[in-house]
C-alpha cells in the first residue's frame, strides 16, 4: 500500500552487535473506537536498546498504539508481543507485563497524597515485595537520576510541571522496567521546562533503556531517535532512521514535518 | 420563664440529649460500615453486585425513616424477633444512614480521575491495592466534608426514634412538657439543644470544604502513606 519502510542501515550499531531478536513486536494490529477505526493494521519492531519515535498529526493512532503496548487498550485483531508477553492473548499476565513496561504520561498522574519519595516506593513496595529500607534506596537513586533530590519530601502539588514529570518518570524508573513508553511527556509544559524533562530522557537513552515515545519535539526525535514512525490514518505511514525527517519519502510526512514549522 | 424547670428535669434532658449523641453515634458507625461495603459494591467490576448495591440504595433511599422504624420496631415482633427501643433505633438509623453514605462515598471513589486508576495499574498493582492505596485515600478527603454534614442530618435524624418509645433529647422533651406543660419554653430548650450540638460540626464541615489541598493536613495523610 502506501507504507513505505526503509532498511534499518542508519543504526551504527545494527550489525554490530548479534542479530537479537526485537523486544516489542506488533504485527497488523487492528484498533476500533465505536465506528473509527483508529489503528488500521499497525507492524512495527523494536529492539533492545532502541529509542522509538513515534510522529503524526493527533488522530492518527499513535497514543492508542502505545497505551495497547502495555495493554490500557485491548486490541481487536493483530498480534502484540513485548518482552516475552503475548498481549493480545486473553490469559497474559498483565502484572508480568506491567512489572515489565513502565509508562509516563502527559499528565503526570502522580498520586497527589503521597510525597516524591513515597510515590516512588509505593510500587516497588507493593507489586515487588522490595522491603522499606531497600525501596526508599531505591527512590533516592531514582530521584538523584532525575535531579530532584531537593524535593524527595515534597508532594506533587509543590512542584513545577517539569519536575512533576520527572518525578513521574522516576517513579517509573524504580520499577526497573525492561521498556518505557512515554505518551507526549512534553505536551502540558512550557519551553523550558521541556528541555529539563528531554534531557532526563536523553540521559535515559544514553543508558541504553529501550524507549518509545509519542511525541511532538521534532527536533528531540532527530537527536534521539534509532527509529522513526511516522503514523498516519491508523498506520505506520512510513518508517525509518532520523534521517527520515529530513528527507521524506512520503507526500504525507512531508507535508506533516512543514506544518509543524 | 424557665423558672419552673426544677434540676431533675434539666437532668432528664441533659440524659436524653446524651441519648440523641449515643444513637447518632451509633448510626454514623454502623452506618458508616455497612455504607462503605455498599460504595465498594457500587463500583466493584461485578456487574451483579453492583446492581443488588443500586437497588438497596434507591428502596432505602425511597423509604421514610419513620417507616424502617415502624418495621423494626412492631414488624420483627411479629415474625418472632424482639427488639428494644435502643436496638430497633439503632439498627433503622444505620439502615438509613448506610444507603446515604454508601452514595456520597461512591460519588467520591469515582470523581478520583480515572487517570489515578491507570498510573496505579500500569505500576503493577492489584484491584485492591490501587483502590485501597491511591484511590481510597484521595476519596476520603474528597468524601470529608459532606460525610460530616451528612452526620448533621443524622442528629436531627435521630429525633425519630421517639416514635418507638425511645427516650432521646425530643422524647424526654415531650416527657417533661406533659408534666410541666409550658411546650413554648420546653420545645425551644430542645430546639437550643439541637442547635448546639449539630452548629458546631456544620461548622466545622464548611471549615474541611474550604481546605482541599492535599500538602495541607499532613498528619492524617501520613496514615496512608506508611503502614
Amino acid at each position: 500500500m502506501n507504507e513505505f519502510v526503509r532498511t534499518d542501515a542508519a543504526r551504527p550499531d545494527a550489525d554490530a552487535a548479534a542479530p537479537a531478536s526485537p523486544i516489542v513486536t506488533l504485527h497488523d494490529v487492528h484498533k476500533r473506537f465505536g465506528a473509527t477505526q483508529v489503528l488500521n493494521g499497525v507492524s512495527f519492531e523494536v529492539e533492545r536498546g532502541a529509542v522509538t519515535v513515534i510522529i503524526g498529526r493527533s488522530g492518527s493512532g499513535k497514543s492508542t498504539a502505545l497505551r495497547c503496548i502495555n495493554r490500557l487498550e485491548q486490541i481487536d485483531r493483530g498480534e502484540i508481543s513485548v518482552c516475552g508477553h503475548r498481549v493480545d492473548s486473553p490469559s497474559v499476565s498483565l502484572k508480568a507485563l506491567r512489572l515489565d513496561v513502565g509508562i509516563v504520561f502527559q499528565q503526570y498522574n502522580l498520586f497527589p497524597h503521597l510525597t516524591v519519595e513515597q510515590n516512588i516506593m509505593l510500587a516497588p513496595r507493593l507489586a515487588r515485595s522490595v522491603g522499606k529500607a531497600e525501596a526508599r534506596e531505591l527512590a533516592h537513586d531514582v530521584i538523584a537520576r532525575v535531579g530532584l533530590a531537593d524535593k524527595a519530601g515534597h508532594y506533587p502539588e509543590q512542584l513545577s510541571g517539569g519536575q512533576q514529570q520527572r518525578a513521574a518518570i522516576a517513579r517509573s524508573l524504580a520499577m526497573e522496567p525492561k521498556v518505557m513508553l512515554f505518551d507526549e511527556v512534553t505536551s502540558a509544559l512550557d519551553p523550558q521546562l521541556t528541555g529539563e524533562v528531554l534531557r532526563v530522557i536523553e540521559s535515559l537513552a544514553a543508558g541504553g533503556m529501550t524507549m518509545i515515545m509519542v511525541t511532538h519535539e521534532m527536533g528531540f526525535a532527530r537527536l534521539v531517535a534509532d527509529q522513526v514512525l511516522f503514523m498516519h490514518q491508523g498506520r505506520v505511514w512510513e518508517r525509518g532512521g532520523p534521517e527520515i525527517m529530513r528527507a521524506p519519502a512520503t507526500a504525507e510526512l512531508q507535508q506533516f514535518l512543514e506544518s509543524d514549522l | 420563664m424557665f423558672a419552673h424547670l426544677n434540676a431533675s428535669q434539666l437532668q432528664f434532658l441533659i440524659d436524653g440529649a446524651l441519648w440523641t449523641v449515643v444513637l447518632s453515634s451509633i448510626a454514623m458507625i454502623c452506618g458508616g460500615m455497612v455504607g462503605f461495603v455498599i460504595a465498594l459494591a457500587r463500583v466493584s467490576p461485578g456487574a451483579g453486585l453492583r446492581r443488588a448495591a443500586a437497588v438497596y440504595i434507591q428502596v432505602v433511599q425511597g423509604t421514610p425513616l419513620l417507616v424502617i422504624l415502624f418495621v423494626t420496631y412492631f414488624g420483627l415482633p411479629t415474625i418472632g424477633v424482639t427488639v428494644s427501643p435502643l436496638v430497633s433505633a439503632g439498627m433503622s438509623l444505620t439502615i438509613n444512614v448506610s444507603a446515604y453514605l454508601g452514595e456520597i462515598w461512591r460519588g467520591a471513589i469515582q470523581s478520583v480521575p480515572a487517570p489515578q486508576w491507570e498510573a496505579a495499574e500500569c505500576l503493577a498493582l492489584t484491584r485492591t491495592q490501587r483502590m485501597f492505596r491511591v484511590v481510597l485515600p484521595q476519596a476520603i478527603r474528597i468524601a470529608t466534608p459532606p460525610t460530616v454534614g451528612f452526620s448533621v442530618q443524622v442528629i436531627k435524624n435521630t429525633s425519630l426514634a421517639s416514635v418507638v418509645g425511645f427516650v432521646e433529647l425530643a422524647r424526654a422533651g415531650q416527657i417533661i412538657n406533659n408534666s410541666i406543660f409550658q411546650p413554648f419554653s420546653v420545645y425551644l430548650i430542645i430546639a437550643a439543644i439541637y442547635f448546639c450540638l449539630c452548629f458546631p460540626i456544620s461548622r466545622l464541615s464548611r471549615r474541611l470544604e474550604r481546605r482541599r489541598g492535599f500538602a495541607r493536613a499532613l498528619p492524617e495523610l501520613e496514615v496512608f502513606a506508611h503502614e
